[in-house]
Parts: structure tokens; sequence; C-alpha cells
């Protein structure tokens, strides 16, 4: 069985034309985006651990699902009833600022979808989905920044750099494009005096650290001009509960607002990796899904005016089992949900080539099926948002990954 | 960030001694002395008798719980609090309802740390920075942080974890990391931090009877990890078809719970109701049931898999030597590693010998837990609350102690910790360290006994410009010859 769950009412065909169709010709571009006023915004959050799709965003009509996915599958009935999107798919219902936005055309989802990476470890997986690599691999710049370095030098966009938000550089947006580096503040600072004479020192005997000490205090300087106070607190290893994914948020997109501020940024959001006692409309996953929630409030209003030429995009590495496992959680899987919100997408719009969930449908008989390639709807972001044509993304962004064509009709 | 070190500092070998094998120069470290036998230097810490052992029952350690009595001090804990939480429930919604029956009820509030395990893991926490601050060089201390990051468990999974981390790394890490990696592997997979962690005490072999009665069934996450990450590597050759076997395998493997039905509550029990009858197969070998003995002599066949020499091999070259370490070096760690059935005291002796190792330019970035350490040993006593003030700032820096975002622990490369938050926020330690010294020297002098002659002339030159002497303390402890080795 396919079946396509997409509103308003373009049909699987439609979907699958408007790809064959690039072959046909060449990529409009949209350099001029000065004539139509545009100030496009692209933002990346990597969740990373391997989102379960099937339980964020629930195919509720499909008669296999609540088997499969037991104790923890979403449901539109109970105490904590699923929020629906369309017919057949429902958001977890720690997601209303998601399903809001769903509901005002700013929100999408692209179900069933996966890197083309097929084994199951998170770290290959992860290094895959953010080097934009077509395998795993001694990576070292991510396809985010390849993107930033592909658009024209004195490009407004390229100018202003990159944004990365936590304590860690996300291997998405490394490499040559420069990226300004965030997270919240924790310890009292030093006078500049110092910081000047570390980075002269620097200047002449280390000019790698000079470079990053400079975006630091430059990043530091810019995100505490205003509300974010000191008395926050700095995540642990990663950003991986809901008040830092919130907190983080809140600070990038206070850089981003700015005239001047980074048009482009990734977040890396850990934590996603729920083996044991996931729970579904509620517990770890559903907090974490609400943490996520809460960034994407954050954006909103944080970005003001700035909020309609704005796309957010959550990735993750790969899907989990469609089946619980033994212990009311799931294992590492394949196919999976990508996330689209923000003011630029056209939503209200859930994108799958369904391929069902009966055992023969299944991926290797235990994960969902992916019949939709990340590479494609990050393509389609790109090309859309920044003009970027097909040729380089599908050879300087995504190396070796022409065959997949970028999604059209992304952006509203 | 990816771009090379621009200007190579040529590897003085006190330096590689002190800051590659160890943890940085102490005040009163004769560097004149260590150059003149650098190897010898670092190879008198492995002479010494239980180097890597911390005694509980050494006063300066006492209190120090083993893992049993860290694991049941938590559980009590657990129904201490579950007891305070129900005993809190009910009154205030009686008062709720009786006062403002408008207003929700609130009775979830509970500590984001619990605090007896806060207290347990901070009492590790202290041991572990005794132990690193008064090693010379640290060699050994180094190789502890090593595989403990190897075989990692996180703090932040539960509370019994942040208990037991610290008695994990007495236990199952320290007594191995001069001997046998079989030895450390099979214990690390028998300890109960690393089951709990790991999710192996859940998982249920589905025809086992307690699989069959209560309908529960495998999790394949410690299988998995201990293929890809503790021995073979990834894309070392194994299926997903070995990962379910091995999970099969290993159900059964499990920490006996609070009511002790199994055995001493916290302790490793192996449950035979749970685990999956019948023989099992693993890389093309087939292991007949054998109950616990299944899984330990798989562990014991990858143990001494060439893959895992490799993957051993090239992770420790990655540590000590250089981010994209030599591939003769590598070769080298594991041949000596298959020669020797992996014997961790000869591939330590490999890796002071390697020519590599005093060849290469320092430039990996000091990891915040080598940076913070050799920081006090530079810094000496402060004013500091310590551990919380060094706890603190690994936190800041990304790198809370026994606490990684993943199995894979934290990231050993320098990209990783170079990032712009991570430079600016060593800026503010290096401040907050120099301003809370009490009895800071001359500056100029410091920098002698701690870098010595090989220091650059602008570094030299920085520090004797500085205002204050705080102010120089801070420029040396971020000056690129202290946060690289």
């Amino acid at each position: 069985m396919s079946l396509l769950c997409e509103t308003p009412s373009l049909s699987r065909r439609a979907v699958l034309m408007t790809g064959g169709a690039l072959f046909a010709w060449a990529y409009l571009p949209r350099f001029a985006r000065a004539a139509d006023n545009r100030d496009p915004r692209l933002i990346v959050i990597v969740l990373r651990g391997a989102l379960d799709g099937l339980s964020t965003i629930g195919p509720v009509g499909d008669p296999d699902y609540a088997g499969l996915h037991g104790d923890i599958a979403v449901s539109l009935s109970g105490a904590n009833p699923a929020l629906p999107l369309d017919g057949f798919f429902a958001v977890n219902p720690a997601m209303p600022v998601f399903a809001r936005l769903f509901k005002a055309g700013q929100a999408a989802v692209v179900h069933a979808a996966a890197t083309g990476y097929r084994d199951r470890s998170h770290f290959d997986g992860q290094d895959v989905l953010e080097s934009g690599l077509p395998g795993p691999g001694n990576a070292t710049t991510g396809w985010l920044n390849r993107a930033l370095a592909s658009l024209p030098a004195g490009d407004r966009i390229a100018k202003a750099g990159g944004l990365a938000v936590g304590p860690s550089t996300p291997l998405v947006i490394r490499g040559a494009a420069a990226v300004l580096g965030w997270a919240p503040q924790a310890l009292p600072t030093p006078g500049d005096a110092l910081a000047e004479r570390v980075l002269d020192l620097y200047n002449h005997r280390d000019p790698v650290l000079a470079a990053a000490l400079q975006k630091g205090l430059d990043a530091d300087r810019m995100a505490m001009g205003g509300q974010l106070d000191g008395k926050m607190m700095k995540p642990r290893g990663g950003l991986d509960n809901a008040a830092c994914m919130r907190q983080s948020a809140r600070g990038a997109a206070k850089l981003m607002a700015a005239d001047d501020g980074p048009r482009i940024a990734a977040l890396a959001f850990d934590g996603w990796d729920t083996h044991v006692n996931e729970g579904g409309a509620t517990g770890r996953l559903a907090n974490l899904l609400g943490g996520l929630d809460g960034a994407f409030e954050e954006f909103e209003t944080g970005l003001g005016s700035s909020w309609k030429d704005t796309a957010i995009v959550a990735i993750t590495e790969f899907g989990r089992t469609a089946r619980i496992n033994g212990t009311v959680g799931t294992d590492h899987g394949t196919g999976t949900v990508v996330l689209l919100a923000g003011g630029a997408i056209k939503g209200g719009r859930v994108i799958a080539d369904w391929p069902g969930l009966k055992p023969a449908q299944l991926y290797e008989q235990r994960d969902l099926a992916p019949t939709s390639d990340v590479r494609g709807v990050l393509k389609g972001l790109l090309a859309d948002q920044f003009g970027l044509s097909a040729a380089v993304l599908g050879d300087k962004v995504f190396p070796e990954s022409a065959a997949v064509k970028p999604m059209k009709n992304l952006i509203a | 960030m990816a771009a090379p070190v621009s200007i190579s500092v040529s590897p003085n070998a006190a330096l590689v001694a002190l800051n590659r094998f160890g943890f940085g120069a102490k005040p009163g470290d004769d560097l004149g002395r260590i150059a003149a036998d650098p190897r010898g230097y670092v190879k008198a810490e492995l002479k010494q008798q239980d180097i890597a052992l911390i005694f509980p029952d050494d006063p300066k350690n006492a209190g120090l719980l083993d893992s049993t009595a860290a694991i049941q001090a938590s559980m009590a804990a657990a129904m201490e609090r579950k007891a305070a939480r129900d005993e809190k429930a009910a009154p205030t919604m009686r008062t709720m309802a009786a006062d403002d029956p408008a207003s929700p009820v609130e009775t979830k509030a509970k500590p984001a740390v619990p605090r007896v395990e806060a207290d347990i893991y901070r009492g590790e926490a202290q041991a572990r920075f005794d132990k690193a601050l008064a090693a010379t060089p640290g060699f050994v201390e180094r190789l502890v942080g090593f595989w403990s990051n190897h075989f990692c468990v996180s703090a932040a999974k539960a509370p019994v974890v942040r208990a037991c981390a610290g008695a994990f790394e007495r236990e199952a890490i320290r007594p191995f990391v001069l001997g046998r990696f079989a030895d450390m592997l099979l214990a690390v997979e028998h300890h109960p931090a690393m089951l709990f962690f790991l999710d192996n005490q859940q998982s249920i072999g589905p025809d086992s009877r307690a699989g069959k009665k209560r309908g529960r069934g495998l999790n394949e996450n410690l299988a998995r990890e201990i293929l890809e990450l503790h021995t073979l590597g990834v894309g070392s050759g194994y299926a997903q078809a070995d990962v379910t076997s091995f999970a099969g395998m290993l159900t059964g493997w499990t920490m006996a719970g609070r009511e002790g039905r199994l055995g001493e509550p916290g302790t490793f029990v192996f449950n035979a109701n749970a685990h999956q009858p019948g023989k099992a197969m693993l890389l093309g070998k087939t292991y007949p049931d054998g109950g616990m003995g299944q899984a330990e002599a798989a562990l014991n066949d990858i143990a001494r898999h060439p893959a895992t020499a490799r993957h051993i091999a090239a992770k420790l070259a990655r540590h000590f030597i250089a981010d994209d370490p030599p591939p003769a070096a590598v070769a080298r760690l594991a041949a000596v590693f298959t020669k020797t059935d992996g014997d961790l005291r000869s591939i330590a002796l490999t890796l002071i010998d390697m020519p590599e190792a005093w060849s290469t330019p320092l430039a990996k970035l000091r990891s915040p837990f080598d940076y913070v350490v050799a920081l006090r040993r530079a810094v000496g006593s402060t004013a500091g609350n310590e551990p919380q003030r060094s706890l603190r700032w690994l936190r800041a820096l990304g790198e809370p102690l026994w606490q990684p975002p993943g199995p894979n622990g934290f990231a050993d490369q320098t990209d990783a910790w170079a990032s712009a938050e991570g430079l600016k926020t060593r800026l503010d330690i290096a401040w907050q360290a120099a301003k809370q010294a009490d009895d800071i020297g001359d500056p100029n002098e410091m920098l002698a006994s701690l870098i010595g002659a090989s220091v650059s002339a602008e570094t030299r030159q920085a520090i004797s410009r500085a205002e204050s002497r705080q102010q120089g303390l801070a420029l040396l402890l971020m000056a690129p010859e202290f946060q690289r080795r």
C-alpha cells in the first residue's frame, strides 16, 4: 500500500513529477533578493540520538501503527490526545506550537525520510547527516558550511557568516566559511584588557586560537547586550533538556534578528536515543519534544518581523524501530521525520509517500521504510532560500548526490 | 575551524613528557632534569606498584563507597524521596482544597540532582582530582581518563549512575589500565553501572521464562555499543544480525534490584530466567548455550579480534600523538596489542618509546579536564571551593565529569574543543583562577618553571608586559604553549 498523505491537495503524482521535471530545465535562482525584498534565514536543528518519527508525528490513520508502537503510540483519544494535522497524521501533544504553526500554514512535515545512510550507528549516522557526504568517513566539514561558502563572495549572507550555538561547534556548520559560536553564559567575564592581550598573543603565535577566541568574544558581546542575563546556566555536554533548548534558541534568535547578524545557524540538541521507557504523549520523549517546540516558539518570538522569511528545519540521523522493543522503548531504525517551521515555509502539509507499516513494508522488517531523502529536503530549502543551483547542491554541498533532486515548493 | 596549527611549536622533550604524556608541570619541577631523560621520566610512573588505584581505606579517601554500597545508598534515597513526595502530596491536596481550590496542585518539585547521589559524586570527583593533581607526570592518570572515556557511562542517565560512576572507574577501569584489555572489557561489561547505562538490566530474552511470562524482550543497546564502541569499531564487518544475536547472548546480565530477589541489591547477577536460551551466532561463530558463559566467551573472542586491536590502537594514537596519527604508529600499536594479547602495559611502553611521540608537534588542544588539572597544578593552592569549582568549569567547557553526551564519550579532537565558545570560556576560567590564586609569584618565573626555555618570544613578552601579576598569570594560562600539548 502506498498512500500519499499531504494536505491540502497535492497528489503523489504531482510530487513525483516536480522531482522529475528538474531534468528538464535549469534551476531558477533567487539571487534577485533585493528586488523581492526578502531577507531569508535558515536555521538547522540537529537532533542527535535518532528521533522516533513515529511518536513525533504519529500515523494514527495507519491500521498497523497502534499495534506496532504499543503503549508509546500517540493517539487521538485518551487523556493526552495527539493534535491532528490531517486525516492521517497527528503531532505529539507535547508540541502545541508546532500544531498551531501547521494550522497557520507555517509548519510542515516530511515523513518516512532518511539520509542515504542505512546502518544504525549513531555516530556514523550523524557524520553522514551533518557532513552531507554519501557515506561515513573522515568528515571535517558540514553541508551547511559548504552551502554558506558557495554563496557569491560579497553576498550579504556570506559576509555575515554562520552561527553555531552550544559549547562546541556542530559538524554541520564546521568548515571554511566564517562561523560565529555562542552559548548561554555562566562565568564572570574578564575585562577587555586581558582579552585583547591574549588575542594579540594568539595573532602572533596561534591564528587558529585567535580566530576562535575573537568569535567567542564577539558573540558574547552581541548576545549579552540584551536581555540574556548572566544567571542562565550553561548547558552541560550538550543541549539535552527543554530549558536549555529554549534558552539557546532565544539567544540565537537575538543574534540572528540583528540587521548585520548571521542568517544561517546550526543548533544541536542531544538526548533522543530513547531505548527505554520512551513514553508517548507524556514522558521522556515528550519532554524533549516540548523543548524543541519551545525552541520554535522562541525563534518565532525573537525573530519578530524576520520570522516571515525564516525557515527552520529539524533533522536527525535516522529513525527508530517501528515495533517497540522489550523495554517500552525503541532501538535504532531508519525512516523518520523532518520537521519544518517558519514563516517562509509553505506549511500545513505532511509530505509523505507513505510506505505502510505491514511487516513486508517495513525496512528489513523492523523500521519505517524511507521514501524521501533528507538531502532532497535540505537541497530544496537551500535552493529556494538562497538560490543555490542544483549543480552546486549536488556536487559541492552534498557531494555525489546529483540523483537526489531538490524537493520543490517547500518555501512559500 | 578545521585549520591546522599554522605555527608549529617544535616539540621540546621536557614538554612532550609533561604535556603530551602528563598533566603538565608543577612549580618546582626541574625541566632540565626531565629533558635529560624524558622517556625514563614518564616510564618511572609505570614502575610504581598499584599506581592507578585509589584506595578507599586511605584516610584521605575516607567515605568513598564501593559500587554496591553507592547503589544501595541511591536506592534508599530514592525510596525516601518517594515517601516524602507521597507524604507531601496528601496534605497538600487537602490544604489546596480548603484554601485555594483554584490553584494547581504542585507537588512534583524535585531537586535537579538528588543530594545523596550528588554527595557521592562530589567525593569521587575530589578523589579523581587529587590523584591527577599529585601525579608525576600523570601518564597513568591520563590513561585512566582515556579508558574511562572509552568505556564511558553517564551520570545524566539516572541518579543511580551518578552515585556509582566514580566507583565504576575505580573498580572496572583503574585495576586494568596496565593490565589486559580483555580483563578490563569483562569487568566493564559485568559492572552494574554499564549494564544500567546501556539498558541491559531491562533486556530480556523473548524465549526465556521471564520473556514469555511478561511479554517483554530484547534491548540491543549494550550489544551494539560493545561491538561499535568498546571493541571492533564501526564498519568493521559485523551486521545487524550480529547485534541482535549478541543482545540475546547478553540477556540475563543484570543488577540485583532493591528487593534483593536475585541477590545482594546493587550487585551484578546473572538472571537465568531472563536469558535467551539456545545457541547463538556472532561473527560467523556459534556459541553453545552456556548461560552467562556464552556472552563471556564471545567477549573474550572479540577482545582479541584484529579489528579491536586496530580500533584501540587508532584511538590511543589519536589521543596521545595527533588528531590524524601517523599510520605507522597505529600499525605498531595494533601489532603490539595482538602480539601481547592486549597487554596494556606493553602498549603504554610502546607509546613512550615511539619516535613519533617525540617528533610530532604539540598541536592538540588540551581537553577541558586536562586543562583544568594543568591549570590547578600551575596555580597551586587556591581559594576556590573544590571540587565544585572545577566541576563547574568542566560543565562550562562542555566536558562535565562522567557525563558525556552519548555512549561514544567526549570528543578527542582539537576541532571539538577549539570552538569560539570554548576559547572564550577558557579565558573566563583563566581569569577566575588567576584572580582567586592566593599567592602569585612572579609570572615570569612561573613561565620559566612551567614551560621553560622553549617558550616563544611572543609569549615571554606578553607576560613580561602584563599590567598585573594576575593578568600575567592569566596570560600564562592562556598561552598556546599551555593550551596545546
